[in-house]
């Protein structure tokens, strides 16, 4: 499918530099903070791409002090999410919750975090156990804290304990500081907070680049569902970004240790920071890439223009867009929320991208935005994206098709840190409630939550910001959600848990999976629950149909999971690497595994850390972490086959309306892979036909895919299968192991 | 703005001469005695004639630079700010006359500033400075 021309003459004629300002206050919440700790430290630059030691901070006892980077952290787990998860490890114990003071939030970079010749090269992975999981949670998120953290000395940030005082961790990494400051007075939402502080920590305005802040908002403190902003400063719009660590509630973690903000002042950037071992290789592949970028993207994805947002017009063209909690895969008012208008309304005349050098340059902004309702009504705001993700979350998903009421969902979510992709999912569920009757107005106090009320909707997320009412219960996410309605006899339990999206206590990302085998699978037998960072397969295979077969399926959920991991170990984005194809990709082996650009990474790991890897190599690495991961969920009371079970609407039609929207193709599977006749039988019947193949069908791609991954049928790592690899030299994982053997 | 210009009714491509205006470029603007390091490139075709890859300062590379590390002087020119440059050679690959050079010794990448030292040594009086309309910023 083509995508959408670009006009330039259409692009609304917006001032990006115009926005509400929030420093008038700034000294007085300067001369409110209180030194409670500061250490002098000598800071350090990488070298191929490592410091060699990490930063461990407790909040509760104030201490500060360097932990060494050993030979065996950078040979098992690289770097990013894999040293994330050590760090975790050895935190915690298998009955630590997430609001415990031993559990930890862990920043990581990665080894090539922080080059500047490639796109995707500035993310930083973010782990903690999450409080809607009770096992870890990572995310991968741009802005420039993680960078400038490498460049201030540490390869991993780990923050630990229970502050009984709203606390800022300042970091500066040219001075040599590192200061523990109580925060009494400070704003709470992210787009103030950001902006304050970025202001407070840079020395004069050319400073204002090197600064980053970790932050979140009010929801935060009153819901499961928070999540953390990474800040970026945006030299041409001057104004403080963010992008977000959004799954999985760190951002809740994060104020229970009542940590306000974590601010870091880097050295200036250059391109040069991570003393590569071979410079030359880097600059080489860079700049191809960046050449590849201009000549194929006006072509292909137009992420350029568009970001991810490109894909909402084709998700809905193929049937697989989510709209009205995942009933349905295409609506006729899409056209109004599609790549069409966001091309019209971001703000195209700029630089965008949320590390130096991504010349794919998703990060989209739109400014100008007069907000309606809440706090900041009347404010004029800039708002990141919007992404593919909360178009179809916040939007389509939700039955909300007005282009600002999405923006303003998009914004609050945001500035009050809560994660769109799990607010979209769990409003489209409480819509469903209230459309079926399992809600109603008495229930939500008042608010009528039918599709398409964004009024209502912006009300509820209010009322989570204020830890209110109705928005109260819905910040406790799907999964307690479901419990809360259950218990209180609001409904068939069957149906609740059938509608109700989650997996693991993980809201589902939004692709409609159902008529997509690979993305069943592809959400539901992840470690951290239902996401598109680690099997993102819908598109391979219902848009390019790159996976025809069962095997190949399966084979996928072995292959990408790994594949995709990597780029967490290292620091790298996912998207520059099948968001633009080479030109000849197509008539390549394996063009669906774009081989060119796994050269690319094979090359830039190679020539950062002098360490010459294979593309085999590449997945063994990636393979360590992912079932080091794996026994991780294990040892926390989870990771078995019983937990990748996944809620009966990803994986088929639940209601007799969804059957009967596809009724032509449904009735022609009955005919075509169960061999049945449907002449005569009733959608009920039919539909039970369906349940029973469908869930078969799923049973037996777990069986296919915990074997290829080396697991056992209840989804255990085999001792096998960890000396393979490795982690046998873990005495307590292979005791985690062993105890599930038996 | 100022423009360097070749006209190949009169340079042919180095046949009969020493590519006297990429040694100037090298030695006097980048102090390198390698001429393949200048910022014009004069190439010869081999059925005759020939092309240069010189900056026609177009823009395209401020549109695109992260870190406003390339801005137009009052005589229009793009000039580079090695000082703020971060290196990401953005400007390199998106330059579609392919203008924007590096050397493995810097990590700035370098270009044409329409100086005109090329000018004064071209044994054909082929290469000139122009004055030219700026181009409009086009979105990229």
């Amino acid at each position: 499918m083509s995508q959408l021309a670009f006009d330039p003459s259409k692009v609304m004629d917006i001032d990006y530099t115009k926005r509400t300002e929030y420093l008038e206050g700034l000294e007085a919440i300067k001369a409110a903070h209180k030194v409670l700790k500061e250490i002098t430290y000598t800071p350090s630059l990488p070298d191929r791409g490592y410091n060699n030691r990490t930063l461990y901070v407790n909040v509760d006892s104030l201490e500060v002090k360097e932990k060494p980077v050993t030979q065996q952290m950078k040979d098992v787990f690289i770097g990013g999410r894999g040293f994330g998860l050590y760090h975790l490890w050895n935190a915690v114990r298998p009955t630590t919750r997430w609001n415990d003071p031993e559990n930890e939030i862990v920043i990581s970079p990665g080894p090539v975090c922080g080059m500047t010749q490639y796109a995707g090269t500035g993310k930083s992975l973010v782990l903690s156990l999450s409080p809607q999981t009770d096992i870890p949670i990572d995310c991968n998120v741009g802005g420039f804290f993680g960078p400038l953290l490498k460049f201030s000395g540490f390869d991993a940030l780990e923050l630990q304990g229970k502050s009984n005082k709203d606390i800022i961790l300042f970091i500066d990494g040219v001075k040599g500081i590192i200061r523990l400051e109580e925060a009494p007075t400070d704003p709470v939402d992210s787009h103030v907070l950001g902006e304050v502080l970025t202001h407070m920590y840079a020395e004069n305005e050319a400073d204002l680049p090197n600064i980053s802040v970790v932050s979140t908002g009010a929801a935060a403190e009153h819901s499961l569902i928070g999540m953390l902003n990474f800040s970026f400063y945006d030299r041409r719009r001057k104004c403080v970004r963010f992008k977000q660590a959004g799954r999985g509630g760190i951002g809740t973690v994060f104020r229970n240790k009542r940590i306000r903000a974590l601010v870091i002042r880097g050295p200036k950037v250059a391109g040069d920071l991570n003393h590569p071992a071979d410079p030359e290789t880097i600059a080489k592949t860079g700049i191809k890439f960046h050449k590849e970028i201009r000549e194929n993207d006006p072509h292909q994805c137009m992420m350029r223009r568009n970001g991810t947002a490109h894909i909402v017009e084709i998700m809905d063209a193929y049937d697989l867009l989510p709209v009205h909690n995942f009933q349905y895969g295409s609506h006729p008012d899409v056209h109004k929320i599609d790549s069409s208008y966001w091309q019209q309304r971001c703000t195209q005349l700029t630089v965008d991208g949320c590390w130096y050098g991504c010349s794919m340059a998703c990060a989209k902004g739109a400014d100008g935005l007069v907000l309606k309702t809440g706090p900041y009504k009347g404010h004029m705001v800039t708002v990141d994206g919007p992404e593919y993700e909360n178009t179809a979350g916040l939007g389509s998903n939700c039955g909300v098709f007005d282009p600002d009421d999405l923006l303003e969902l998009n914004f609050y979510c945001d500035t009050y840190g809560i994660c769109t992709i799990t607010y979209g999912t769990l409003t489209a569920f409480i819509m469903e409630c209230f459309q079926r009757g399992i809600l109603n107005k008495e229930r939500t106090g008042g608010l009528e939550m039918a599709w398409g009320n964004a009024e209502a909707d912006l009300e509820m997320m209010h009322q989570m910001a204020r830890g209110e009412g109705f928005g109260r219960i819905a910040g406790l996410g799907v999964k307690k959600m479901k419990e809360h309605f259950i218990k209180n006899g609001w409904g068939d339990p069957q149906l609740i848990n059938d509608i109700g999206m989650e997996n693991k206590g993980l809201e589902y990302s939004q692709y409609m999976s159902k008529e997509s085998l690979a993305q069943q699978g592809g959400y539901a037998l992840t470690n951290k629950g239902p996401q598109h960072d680690e099997a993102w397969l819908i598109f391979m295979d219902m848009v390019n149909k790159q996976l025809p077969t069962f095997e190949d399926k399966a084979e996928a959920l072995y292959y990408f999971p790994l594949f995709r991991t990597w780029f967490g170990l290292n620091g790298f984005c996912k998207l520059p690497w099948n968001d633009v194809v080479p030109a000849n990709n197509s008539s390549q082996p394996e063009a669906h595994k774009v081989p060119e650009h796994v050269q690319n990474y094979v090359d830039l790991f190679s020539a950062t850390t002098g360490i010459k890897i294979t593309k085999e190599d590449l997945i063994m690495q990636s393979a360590r972490v992912y079932n080091f991961q794996r026994v991780f969920n294990i040892r926390m009371g989870k990771g078995l086959r019983l937990h990748d079970a996944a809620p009966y609407r990803s994986l088929g039609p639940v209601t007799r309306e969804e059957y009967e929207s596809r009724a032509e193709r449904y009735d022609k599977q009955i005919v075509d892979e169960m061999g049945l006749d449907p002449t005569g039988k009733s959608s009920a019947e039919k539909m039970a036909l369906h349940r029973e193949w469908r869930t078969k069908r799923f049973s037996m791609l777990m069986d296919a895919v915990y074997t290829r991954r080396g697991w056992t049928l209840d989804g255990v790592p085999t001792l096998e299968r960890l000396k393979e690899l490795g982690l046998d030299a873990f005495p307590e994982v292979v005791e985690v192991v062993k105890q599930h053997l038996s | 703005m100022k423009q360097l210009v070749i006209d190949f009714t009169k340079c042919d491509a180095g046949r009969h001469c020493d590519h006297e205006c990429e040694l100037e470029c090298a030695v006097k603007v980048f102090k390198v005695n390698d001429p393949a390091q200048a910022a014009l490139q004069i190439k010869a075709y081999e059925d005759g004639g020939g092309h240069a890859v010189l900056c026609d300062q177009c823009g395209d590379c401020v549109v695109v630079c992260p870190s406003e590390a390339l801005k137009r002087n009052k005589l229009g020119v793009v000039i580079i700010d090695k000082k703020v440059c971060v290196g990401c050679y953005m400007c390199i690959g998106f330059c579609e006359k392919e203008a924007f050079m590096r050397n493995s010794d810097w990590i700035t990448p370098h270009k044409c500033t329409s100086c005109g030292i090329c000018v004064k040594v071209c044994p054909h009086g082929a290469l000139s400075i122009v004055d030219v309309p700026e181009p409009a910023l086009r979105i990229i």
